[in-house]
């Protein structure tokens, strides 16, 4: 875990609080620029019209997206090479999916057994849930391992378009009081902000990142949905994140796309990610790092092993 | 289980009084469900009352029995689990017919005809998705004309533009047929904001079309096939930015323009990857050429039979659906194998419904997201 100030926020759209949690940071000034890593909403990440006037104060948009972009069009070997990559790892998620699924079922389908003495039915559950938590962690190992042999390969970081663009980060990130990253998609953010290196940039700057953004910096990327239109949705580790964010499982917009109200549900997903804590992001929450532990500034909730919502203390 | 003292009156020696009859109607949901059954209720004076509903299958009218020395009149009937029945009551007083809807039922469903009573079944819930939600943002609709060659005229054409709509990004294209019936009757504004806004689909652009000759149009004609493959796309594309690829390209339409849209696919193959075909009126003869319908189907009777001969390789990905109690299930479900063989990725949903927008409305959320799936998984605002 980072020894700079980071702080995780809700969904920005309708409670803004990143001017709050500005003030936590204790800023010099308010003339002060923040930076803003915006990547994840793609072609719209120049829009921070919005975040501009909430804070009150200069944004640095570090076009994150857009230079990527740039990179990808004047390094067609790396661009390549990143697509083959992103292939094998689909191809990976694909075989993971499909064990998890078995994994989950098992698990869920212990509650669906009758006859069974509940010390019995728990004993099972403990050694159900074991089995997933070691998929996620082979799945997790297995990710890693593809990052560092790519990285081992192609060392993005010298070769020229990347070094450029990370000077100019780097230039840019100078005087910032703060560096915000923003939702959106989360793979995009992710394999942006892990192509340019842009925390390595900035170690000591702090860090503010809601939705997507404190996705993409916890230790590991959770996606979740608990009713979607297609297929039965199981909750799954989809990358290594970039371990800004440690011991919590952001859920944006919990309350929209799991069933919080489902006590198997609930404790299934905590049990699995503890001693993390899997916290209900709804919008309004800030949580900041304090020096070992996570400080709610906020009623922020989580899920709780026995499958209801803990206020987070 | 009986809910309600019909059977006790009916079979009575005395009728029961006015107040009794007015009591038990005072505050009561009609039709009455309960399990598989709905139980019809009419009050009024009349010689005779009769169900009037489009379910194949059964009788298309079914006749009410009146309360002896009352002018409350019912009707039991099944209603499985699921079910949703649009109807009306044909109501006979002396010399005067009049074909109502039910008086006793505030649930409607509009058509371009008008309206009719609903019944749902137990199970049948109206999606929370066809609602307008204040947290989604809106798209925008738009007028455009568009010339073509091949009709020798000029069409007008709607056009939905997604929220946060941009220049800078490229967007799928589907095409419905019928575009402006679906928004009026099947809600599709309010679901494509909604099934956007919950990045179920992706944002899309949906150029609603529509024929001032349909049964003609939509049964197989070239013209319409150049225009929906050819001129119209090119158009749009000339204004808007549209990912020019065929799984990213649509066609979509109920009944007959289900039809236009296997028919124009047919006759385009690998330019439309997704077809969203519902209650399709898919008329064939395994002998002969009598079908048993009005003339109109005779061009949609030999396009069928001449695509179950060639189908070919349409499209590359279909939803079909269908209601069961529709005449046209037979067909649809006939066609089913025909176009998996094909190599097609093809899923067909059947519901308990008829043949109705709120039918097809219903389906929009599984089909779309199903064709063009959205980036549910991926983006977290």
């Amino acid at each position: 875990m980072a020894e700079r100030t980071v702080l995780v926020l809700g969904p920005q759209r309708h409670v803004p609080r990143v001017r709050e949690a500005l003030a936590l940071i204790a800023s010099p000034d308010g003339e002060t620029p923040v930076a803003l890593c915006s990547a994840g909403w793609e072609e719209r990440e120049l829009e921070h019209d919005e975040l501009q006037d909430h804070v009150g104060r200069p944004v640095v948009n570090l076009e994150v997206f857009a230079r990527v972009e740039s990179i990808y069009r004047e390094d067609p070997e790396l661009h390549a090479a990143v697509r083959a990559r992103h292939d094998r790892m689909r191809r990976v998620q694909a075989l993971h999916q499909h064990r998890l699924a078995h994994a989950v079922e098992a698990a869920r389908g212990l509650a669906d057994i009758p006859d069974v003495s509940s010390d019995l039915a728990a004993e099972e559950r403990r050694d159900a849930i074991a089995a997933i938590r070691a998929l996620d962690r082979t799945h997790l190992d297995r990710l890693r391992g593809m990052h560092d042999a790519f990285w081992a390969e192609w060392r993005p970081e010298q070769r020229p378009a990347v070094a450029r663009h990370r000077d100019a980060l780097r230039e840019a990130l100078e005087p910032c009081a703060a560096l915000c990253v923003a939702g959106g998609h989360v793979a995009i953010l992710l394999n942006r902000l892990r192509l340019l290196g842009v925390l390595d940039l900035c170690p000591h700057l702090p860090v503010i990142a809601w939705s997507a953004g404190a996705m993409a910096l916890s230790h590991r990327v959770v996606l979740f949905h608990d009713s979607p239109p297609q297929g039965p949705g199981y909750v799954e580790v989809f990358e290594a994140g970039l371990g800004l964010v440690g011991g919590l499982v952001p859920l944006p917009h919990a309350q929209h796309r799991l069933r919080l109200d489902d006590p198997e549900r609930v404790s299934l997903l905590a049990e699995r990610f503890a001693p993390d804590a899997c916290v209900v992001l709804r919008g309004g929450e800030i949580l900041a790092w304090d020096r070992d532990r996570w400080r709610p500034h906020s009623h922020t909730e989580v899920l709780g092993p026995h499958g209801n919502l803990e206020e987070f203390a | 289980m009986n809910a309600h003292p019909l059977d006790a009156w009916l079979h009575a020696g005395h009728p029961p009084a006015p107040q009794e009859i007015a009591r038990w109607l005072h505050g009561r949901e009609f039709p009455i469900v309960d399990g598989d059954r709905a139980t019809f209720v009419f009050h009024g004076p009349a010689t005779s009352v009769e169900l009037v509903h489009w379910i194949y299958g059964l009788e298309s009218s079914m006749a009410f029995q009146r309360i002896h020395g009352t002018d409350l009149w019912h009707l039991t009937m099944d209603l499985p689990h699921g079910s949703r029945v649009e109807y009306k009551l044909g109501v006979v007083h002396g010399h005067q017919q009049a074909l109502i809807r039910d008086p006793l039922n505030p649930k409607l469903a509009r058509d371009p005809y008008g309206a009719n009573s609903v019944v749902q079944g137990a199970g049948y819930f109206v999606p929370d998705w066809i609602h307008e939600d204040e947290q989604a943002r809106k798209g925008e609709i738009v007028s455009l004309s568009v010339p073509s060659r091949s009709f020798g005229e000029d069409r007008d054409v709607e056009v939905y533009l997604p929220a946060r709509y941009r220049k800078t990004r490229r967007y799928p294209l589907l095409v419905v047929h019928d575009g402006p019936d679906y928004v009026r009757f099947a809600e599709l504004r309010t679901v494509l904001d909604n099934l956007i806004h919950r990045l179920e689909i992706p944002p899309m652009i949906i150029a609603l079309t529509g024929s001032p000759d349909r049964v003609r149009e939509y049964a197989d004609d070239e013209r319409h096939a150049d225009f929906v493959a050819d001129e119209l796309p090119e158009a749009l594309a000339a204004r808007w930015p549209l990912v020019d690829r065929s799984e990213a390209r649509g066609l979509m339409g109920a009944s007959f323009g289900a039809v236009a849209s296997l028919s124009a696919a047919w006759r385009r193959p690998g330019r439309f990857g997704r077809l969203l075909l519902q209650s399709g009126s898919f008329v064939f003869t395994d002998i002969g050429r009598d079908h048993g319908r009005s003339p109109a189907f005779d061009p949609v009777v030999d396009f069928v039979n001449a695509f179950r001969a060639r189908p070919g390789k349409p499209s590359e990905r279909v939803f079909v659906t269908c209601g069961t109690y529709e005449s046209l299930i037979y067909y649809n479900r006939s066609l089913i194998p025909l176009l998996q063989d094909t190599g097609m990725d093809v899923r067909f949903v059947e519901q308990r419904d008829g043949h109705n927008w709120e039918n097809w409305r219903d389906r929009l959320r599984e089909g779309l997201s199903w064709l063009f799936p959205g980036p549910l998984w991926m983006v977290y605002e």
